[in-house]
C-alpha cells in the first residue's frame, strides 16, 4: 500500500482537529480534537517508521530501523494521558467557577 | 643670601597659616603682631636681599625649590627668580605692606578677634601670593601669584560678607580677572607649544626664533592678562567697585601693590613686547585712553574712595603708555613713587573716612584740616605728588614717560598732558572739598571728629616722606650726571635702551615747563574754586555722563550680561524640553508602540490558536516554496512494501 | 593579589551586610570594609611598580578565552586609590543620614564599591563588562529604594539609558573578540586586534563602545539622565555616582577604545571634541541658572567631565597625563563639594539656593572648608584642579592629533570664566549676604564633618603644591596609552 494512503488519512485526521480546536467553544470537543491531532501524528510516526524498516532492511533485515518513529509514538500517548488528566482537571475547576465549558470566558489572559 | 630668598613668601604665608587656623584662639594683638612682624620679617630679608644684589656685577639667580609639574617634556621647577627688578617689587610690596599691616591693627580694631585674624590672614596670603608673583622664576609660578592675588582681593573686597553689594563687587572683581587670566593662561599655552618652556630665560632666549605674528599674537594675550588684573579698558570696571573693601586693603591691593602685577608682568617680559610693535601700540593707546577716560570720570565722583579708584586706574594707564613707548624703567619708576602716594592718599582717606565714622561721601566733608593736622599735610603731600609737582616724587616718574611718550609721538604728550591737568585738578578737588570750606556733616559726626592714632599716623608719615623724596632715585640723567639711579640698577634686567626714546635736552626741559605748569593751574584753579564753594547738587549735562561712569557699566550690562543670560535662560529651556524631551520622546515612543500591540492580545484562547495555526500554514508554505526539493521528492517515491 | 582583594573585599563584606538587620552594625561594617580595602589599596600604591602582587590571572570561563585577569597599572591604581578613599569618606560624611533597612542600603553601596573596583582594575574585556553591570545594578536599587520623591522615573530613566549604552557595548566587545585572532578578550590580544580589522570597520565599531561611554560620562547631548539622577538619588549615592561613576566613562574610553581602535578614535575625534566642548559651554550656561544645589553640581560635573574627555581625543602626552590626574581630582573636588550640599540639606532640609543666605556668618567652618573646595573646582592656583586642568588645557593646545587645537582651546577655556562665575554666585548666594529666617539659626559643621572636609582640602592642596607623586604614578600608564594609540 502506498504510504500516501496513510499521509492523506493522517493530514484529514489532523486538519479535522484543527478546525475543531479552531471552531468549537466547548472545552471537552476542543480537548478532543487535540487528541485527534495528536493520534494522527502518532499514525504518521508509525506509517513512517514502518517505510523506514523495510527501505532500510532491503539486504540484511535490520532490527532497529525506524525504531525510533514508534518510540516516539509511546513517548506522545504517555504525554497524552498525563494532558488529559491535567487538561480534565482544569475543565473540571473550570467548570465549577464558571458552571460552564466555554472557552471565551476565559479571557483574562488580556490583563 | 639669595638662597633664603623662599623665607620672603614663607613668612607671610606662616602668618596666614597661623592667623587663620588658629583665628578663634588668638588676640587681637596677637593676631596683629603675626599679621604685621612676618611682613615686617620678610621686609628686613628683602631689604638684605637688596644689598646683595646692589653689588656690581651681580648675577640673577635662580632658586629652584623643587619640581613643580614634570610631564613629558615639559617641566616647570617650582622656582624664585632674584635679580634687580624682582628685588626691587619686593621692598614696594613688602614695606609698603607692613605700613598697611600696620595701620590695619588701629583701622580694624572694631572688628572682633576671629574676625580679625581673618582680615589679617587674608592680608598675609596677600601678600604671599603678591611676593610669589613677582619672584617666580617662569610664567607659571607668576600665573601662580598672579591667580592668587586675585583670590585674595576677591576674599577682601567680599570682607563684610553680609552686605550684597560688597559681594557682586567681590565677584565682579574676580570674574574681570579671570577674563583677563583667559588671556594670560592662553599665552602660556603658546609659549609652552612654541618654546617648549615656561621658564623666563628659555622663552626670552628664544624669542627671536618665532615670527613677528606669532609674538605679537602672545604679547596681545599677555596684555588681556594685564588689562584685567592692572584695571585697563576694556577690563576696568571692577576696580571703582572694589572699593567696598576695608580702606586699607584698597591702598594695598587695589593701588599699591597688586594692581601694578600687569605692568611687572610686561616689564619682565619687554623682551617679547620688543618683538611685536604692534602690541607695543596697543598697549600705549589703551594705557592713554584708560587715563584720559578715567580721569574724567574722577572728575564728578563724590566718593572720596571713588576719587583715588579712578585716579589709580588713570595713573596706571600712564604707566601702560610708559610700557608701550619703551619707557620701561619708566614704568617701573611710576609704580614704585605711585605705591607711595596713592597708599598714602588711600591711608589719608582712610583716616578721613575713620574720623567722620564711615563717611565716604565728600560733600559731608569739609574743614577737616582743622581737626586733622598730620592727616591734613600728609594728604596735601600726597596730592602734590601725584599731580606732578615738581620735586616731588610724581613729577619725576611721570614727566620721564611724557617725554618718552613725546619721542614716540607727539599726540601721545598731548593727551598725557591734558590728562595731567585733569589729574591735578580732580585731585585739589578732593583736597579742598575735604579738608578747606566749612564742615557740612552732621552735628554728631563734628562731635567724634579727632585725629587717628599713633599706628595710623606712623604709616602716613612715613609714606609722606618717602613720596616727597621718592623721585630722587630718578633724575633724568640730562640734568645730572648718573642721576637715573633706578635705571642703572634695573639695566641688567630691563636693557640698556629702558628710557625709550631719547629727546634733546631742550626740548626735555620745554615738556616739562608745560606739564608743570599746567599741573600748577589745573591744582590752584580746583582748590581756589572748590576751597570756596564745593560743588554739592547733583551734576547736569555732561556733568551727568562723567558722574554716571559714561554709563559703561550699563553698556556691559546691556551687551554681555543680559544676552548671556538671556542665552543660560534659553539652554536651560532648550534642556529640559528639546533634548531631554527627545530622550523621555523616545521612551514615550516605545511606550506607545507597546500599547497598540498589546491590543493583539484579546485573551480569546481561540484568537491565539487561530494565529499559531495560520503561522504554522505560512512557514509551511515558505518551506514549499523555498525549502530544498530533495525532502518533497522522497516522500513521492517510497511506498510500504504491503 | 592586591587587586584581587580590592575587588573581593567589598564583595564579601557586601554580601554579608545584608544579613545585619541592624542600623548600626551595618553603619560600622560598612566603615570597617572599606577601610580595609582604603588599606588594601594604599599597599598597592607603596608596591612597587613591577610588583607581582599587583597582578593575577587565573582561568574564568576558558572555552570563551575569557580570564579573571586584574592588575593594578598606573591608571588603575589612581582610579582604585579614588575609589578607596571615597567610600570611607563617603561613610563617614552621611554617618548621621537615616535609612530605612539600613543594612540593605549599606550592603547595596559595598556591593557597587566591588563593581567598581572591578572595573577599573580588569584586564579582561569580558571580565570589563561584567563589573560594568555590576557597578550599575546596585546603584539601580539604592536610587529606586531611598531616593527622592520622583525616583522611580529618574532611576528608570537612568537604568535604561545606560543600560542601553552597555548592551551595545557589549555587541562591540564580541564583534571585536571575533576579529581576535585567538578568540581571546583578554586586554593584549584588544590591543592588538586593530591590526586585523578595516580601517572602515574600526570606525563603526567605534560608536558601538563609544556610546556606552559616553552615556556614563556623560557628554553632550547624551547627559540628560544625569541631573535628574543626581536630583532624586540619596546623597551618599549621588557622591558615589559623581565622584567615581562618570569616571567609568572618562576610563573606558581610555583603556578599552582608545588604544583598541586608534584609527577609529582618531576618525572621530574633531565630532567628539566638537560635542565636548559644545558639552561644557552649554552645561556652565545652564548651571549659571540652575537653583537647586544638586542640579547646579550635575551641570558642573558635566563640564568638568567634558573637558577631560576633549583632552583625551587630543592624543597628547601632556593631555593624558592631565586627565589621569583630573581623574582623581575631580572626584576628590566634588565629593567636597556634594558633603556640603548634604550638610545643607540636612539642616535645613532644602538645596534650593534661593531660600538659603548668610551661612557664613553662623557656620564659618563650613563656608571655609567650602570655598577651598569650590576653588580646587574653579582650577585656582595651588590647587588640585589647576595642576590637572593646566595640563589639561596645555595638552588640547599642543595636541598634533587634530587640525583645530587652538580654536579648541579657546572655546572650551571660555568654561574658566563661566566655572568661575557659578561656583561664586553659589557661594554668593548660600554663604553671603544676610540671613534670612531659615537660616538664622544655623550651626557650625561638627567634628567628623570637619574632618571628612579637612582631608579632602588637605588632598587638594597637597596635590595642587605637589603633584609629583601623582604624577609619577600615572606616567607609565599614559605613555603606554600613547604609544598604543599612534594613529599614523
Amino acid at each position: 500500500m502506498p504510504i500516501n494512503y496513510y499521509i492523506f488519512l493522517a493530514v484529514a485526521l489532523f486538519c479535522i482537529g484543527v478546525a475543531g480546536v479552531l471552531t468549537r467553544r466547548n472545552a471537552i470537543i476542543i480537548f478532543m480534537c487535540i487528541e485527534l491531532m495528536l493520534n494522527a501524528v502518532n499514525l504518521l510516526l508509525v506509517a513512517f517508521s514502518k517505510m523506514h524498516y523495510h527501505a532500510l532492511s532491503a539486504g540484511a533485515p535490520n532490527p532497529n530501523a525506524g525504531i525510533d518513529g514508534q518510540l516516539f509514538v509511546f513517548f506522545i500517548m504517555v504525554v497524552a494521558a498525563a494532558e488529559v488528566s491535567v487538561g480534565l482537571a482544569i475543565i473540571v475547576m473550570m467548570y465549577r467557577n464558571t458552571h460552564s465549558v466555554d472557552v471565551n470566558f476565559l479571557n483574562r489572559l488580556k490583563h | 643670601m639669595t638662597q633664603l630668598v623662599w623665607l620672603v613668601p614663607a613668612l607671610p604665608l606662616a602668618g596666614f597659616l597661623l592667623n587663620g587656623l588658629f583665628r578663634n584662639q588668638l588676640s587681637k594683638s596677637l593676631t596683629g603682631i603675626i599679621g604685621s612682624g612676618t611682613v615686617l620679617g620678610a621686609f628686613v630679608v628683602s631689604l638684605l636681599l637688596f644689598g646683595e644684589v646692589r653689588h656690581e656685577g651681580f648675577q640673577p639667580a635662580v632658586v629652584t625649590l623643587f619640581d613643580f609639574i614634570s610631564v613629558g617634556k615639559l617641566s616647570i621647577p617650582f622656582a624664585f627668580q632674584v635679580d634687580q627688578l624682582s628685588s626691587l617689587f619686593l621692598l614696594i610690596i613688602t614695606g609698603v605692606g607692613f605700613l598697611i599691616h600696620l595701620y590695619s591693627t588701629a583701622y580694624m580694631h572694631e572688628e572682633n578677634a576671629p574676625q580679625f585674624a581673618r582680615y589679617f590672614s587674608y592680608l598675609n596670603l596677600f601678600v604671599f601670593s603678591m611676593l610669589l608673583l613677582v619672584l617666580g622664576a617662569n610664567f607659571i609660578i607668576l600665573f601662580i601669584g598672579w591667580e592668587g592675588v586675585g583670590l585674595c582681593s576677591y576674599l577682601l573686597i567680599g570682607y563684610w560678607f553680609r552686605n550684597i553689594d560688597y559681594g557682586n563687587a567681590a565677584k565682579k572683581a574676580f570674574i574681570m580677572n579671570r577674563i583677563g587670566d583667559l588671556g594670560f593662561l592662553i599665552a602660556i599655552f603658546f609659549m609652552i607649544s612654541k618654546f617648549g618652556s615656561v621658564s623666563f630665560d628659555q622663552v626670552f632666549g628664544k624669542a627671536s626664533t618665532v615670527p613677528v605674528g606669532v609674538m605679537t599674537a602672545i604679547t596681545l594675550l599677555l596684555f588681556v592678562g594685564a588689562t584685567g588684573k592692572s584695571a585697563q579698558i576694556p577690563l576696568y570696571t571692577w576696580l571703582p567697585d572694589a572699593m567696598a573693601g576695608p580702606t586699607p586693603v584698597s591702598a594695598l591691593i587695589h593701588a599699591a601693590t597688586m594692581v601694578t602685577a600687569g605692568i611687572y608682568m610686561i616689564a619682565r617680559s619687554h623682551v617679547l613686547f620688543d618683538l611685536a610693535p604692534v602690541t607695543q601700540t596697543v598697549v600705549a593707546v589703551i594705557g592713554l585712553a584708560t587715563a584720559l577716560l578715567a580721569a574724567s570720570i574722577a572728575l564728578k565722583q563724590n566718593d572720596i574712595k571713588k576719587v583715588l579708584a579712578y585716579s589709580t586706574v588713570s595713573q596706571l594707564g600712564y604707566m601702560f603708555l610708559g610700557l608701550g613707548v619703551g619707557a620701561y624703567d619708566g614704568a617701573v619708576f611710576h609704580v614704585m613713587t605711585h605705591a607711595f602716594f596713592k597708599a598714602l592718599l588711600f591711608l589719608g582717606a582712610g583716616s578721613v573716612i575713620h574720623a567722620m565714622g564711615g563717611e565716604q561721601d565728600m560733600r559731608k566733608m569739609g574743614g577737616l584740616k582743622k581737626w586733622m593736622p598730620a592727616t591734613h599735610i600728609t594728604f596735601l603731600l600726597g596730592c602734590l605728588a601725584i599731580s606732578g609737582i615738581p620735586p616731588f616724587s610724581g613729577f619725576f616718574s611721570k614727566d620721564e614717560i611724557l617725554s618718552a611718550a613725546y619721542a614716540k609721538n607727539p599726540v601721545y604728550y598731548v593727551i598725557g598732558v591734558f590728562t595731567a591737568l585733569l589729574t591735578a585738578f580732580y585731585m585739589f578737588r578732593l583736597y579742598a572739598t575735604t579738608f578747606l570750606g566749612q564742615f557740612r556733616g552732621t552735628h554728631d559726626q563734628e562731635h567724634h571728629l579727632h585725629e587717628s592714632p599713633g599706628a595710623i599716623t606712623i604709616p602716613l608719615w612715613v609714606l609722606a616722606i618717602l613720596a616727597v623724596i621718592g623721585g630722587f632715585v630718578g633724575i633724568p640723567d640730562s640734568w645730572m650726571a648718573n642721576g637715573h639711579r633706578l635705571g642703572a640698577f634695573l639695566s641688567p634686567v630691563l636693557g640698556e635702551n629702558a628710557h625709550g626714546l631719547e629727546v634733546e635736552k631742550g626740548t626735555e626741559l620745554m615738556l616739562v615747563a608745560v606739564s608743570v605748569v599746567l599741573a600748577v593751574i589745573g591744582s590752584l584753579a580746583a582748590g581756589m574754586r572748590y576751597g570756596k564753594k564745593p560743588e554739592l547738587g547733583e551734576p547736569t549735562g555732561f556733568g551727568k555722563v562723567l558722574a554716571n561712569k559714561w554709563y559703561v557699566d550699563e553698556f556691559y550690562h546691556a551687551v554681555i550680561v543680559r544676552p548671556l543670560d538671556l542665552l543660560a535662560q534659553f539652554l536651560v529651556f532648550f534642556d529640559k524640553n528639546i533634548v531631554d524631551g527627545i530622550v523621555n520622546g523616545v521612551g514615550r515612543l516605545v511606550q506607545y508602540g507597546s500599547r497598540q500591540l498589546r491590543l493583539l492580545q484579546s485573551g480569546q484562547v481561540g484568537g491565539y490558536v487561530l494565529l499559531m495555526v495560520l503561522g504554522i500554514l505560512i512557514l509551511f508554505l515558505v518551506e514549499l516554496f523555498t525549502g530544498s526539493p530533495a525532502v518533497s521528492s522522497a516522500a513521492g517515491k517510497v511506498a510500504l512494501p504491503h | 593579589m592586591i587587586p584581587v582583594l580590592l575587588i573581593f573585599i567589598p564583595l564579601v563584606t557586601g554580601l554579608i551586610g545584608f544579613l545585619l538587620k541592624s542600623e548600626k552594625t551595618a553603619r560600622g561594617w560598612a566603615l570597617l570594609s572599606s577601610l580595609v580595602t582604603l588599606v588594601v589599596a594604599l599597599i598597592g600604591a607603596g608596591a612597587g611598580k613591577t610588583s607581582p602582587i599587583l597582578h593575577a590571572d587565573v582561568a574564568w570561563l576558558p572555552d570563551l578565552g575569557s580570564r579573571f585577569a586584574v592588575g593594578l597599572d598606573g591608571l588603575s591604581l589612581i582610579l582604585s586609590l579614588l575609589t578607596a578613599i571615597s567610600f570611607p569618606l563617603i561613610f563617614i560624611a552621611t554617618w548621621r543620614d537615616q535609612y530605612k533597612r539600613a543594612w540593605n542600603f549599606y550592603a547595596l553601596m559595598l556591593l557597587s564599591q566591588a563593581g567598581l573596583l572591578g572595573v577599573f582594575l580588569a584586564q579582561d574585556a569580558l571580565l570589563f563588562y561584567f563589573f560594568w553591570e555590576l557597578a550599575l545594578i546596585p546603584v539601580y536599587f539604592l536610587c529606586s529604594q531611598w531616593g527622592g520623591e520622583r525616583r522611580i522615573a529618574a532611576t528608570f530613566k537612568f537604568f535604561v539609558y545606560t543600560f542601553l549604552g552597555s548592551l551595545l557595548m557589549l555587541v562591540g566587545i564580541i564583534w571585536l573578540y571575533f576579529h581576535t585572532p585567538d578568540h581571546s578578550f583578554s586586554m593584549a590580544s584588544f590591543y592588538d586586534v586593530h591590526n586585523h580589522m578595516s580601517n572602515s570597520d574600526q570606525t563603526w565599531v567605534f560608536w558601538l563602545l563609544f556610546v556606552a561611554f559616553a552615556i556614563k560620562m556623560p557628554i553632550w547631548p547624551l547627559h540628560t539622565w544625569q541631573p535628574d539622577t543626581y536630583e532624586q538619588s540619596p546623597t551618599a549615592v549621588t557622591m558615589v555616582l559623581s565622584a567615581i561613576m562618570v569616571k567609568m566613562g572618562l576610563f573606558g574610553v581610555i583603556r578599552w577604545l582608545a588604544p583598541v581602535l586608534p584609527i577609529g578614535t582618531w576618525a572621530w575625534g574633531d565630532t567628539v571634541s566638537t560635542a565636548c566642548i559644545i558639552g561644557m559651554i552649554y552645561a556652565s550656561l545652564v548651571a549659571i541658572k540652575q537653583d537647586d544645589l544638586k542640579r547646579l553640581l550635575a551641570y558642573s560635573s558635566i563640564a568638568h567631565v567634558g573637558l577631560m574627555a576633549l583632552a583625551i581625543f587630543a592624543t597628547d602626552a601632556t593631555g593624558m597625563q592631565g586627565v589621569m590626574i583630573q581623574l582623581f581630582n575631580h572626584g576628590i573636588n566634588i565629593l567636597g563639594m556634594w558633603i556640603v550640599v548634604d550638610l545643607i540639606e540636612r539642616q535645613f532640609g532644602t538645596r534650593k539656593i534661593s531660600e538659603l543666605g548668610g551661612l557664613a556668618k553662623n557656620a564659618p567652618g563650613l563656608a571655609i572648608l567650602l570655598v577651598i573646595v569650590a576653588l580646587g573646582n574653579v582650577a585656582l592656583p595651588l590647587t588640585n584642579g589647576f595642576v590637572g586642568e593646566f595640563l589639561l588645557f596645555t595638552g588640547v593646545f599642543t595636541s598634533t592629533a587634530t587640525a583645530y587645537s587652538v580654536v579648541f582651546t579657546v572655546v572650551a577655556a571660555v568654561t574658566i570664566i563661566l566655572g568661575a562665575i557659578y561656583t561664586l554666585n553659589m557661594i554668593q548666594r548660600v554663604f553671603y549676604g544676610p540671613t534670612n529666617a531659615l537660616t538664622e539659626k544655623a550651626v557650625d559643621i561638627s567634628l567628623n564633618e570637619k574632618m571628612v572636609l579637612s582631608v579632602i582640602v588637605v588632598m587638594i592642596i597637597f596635590i595642587g603644591v605637589f603633584p609629583k607623586p601623582v604624577l609619577e604614578m600615572t606616567k607609565d600608564a599614559a605613555e603606554y596609552i600613547l604609544t598604543k594609540m599612534a594613529y599614523k
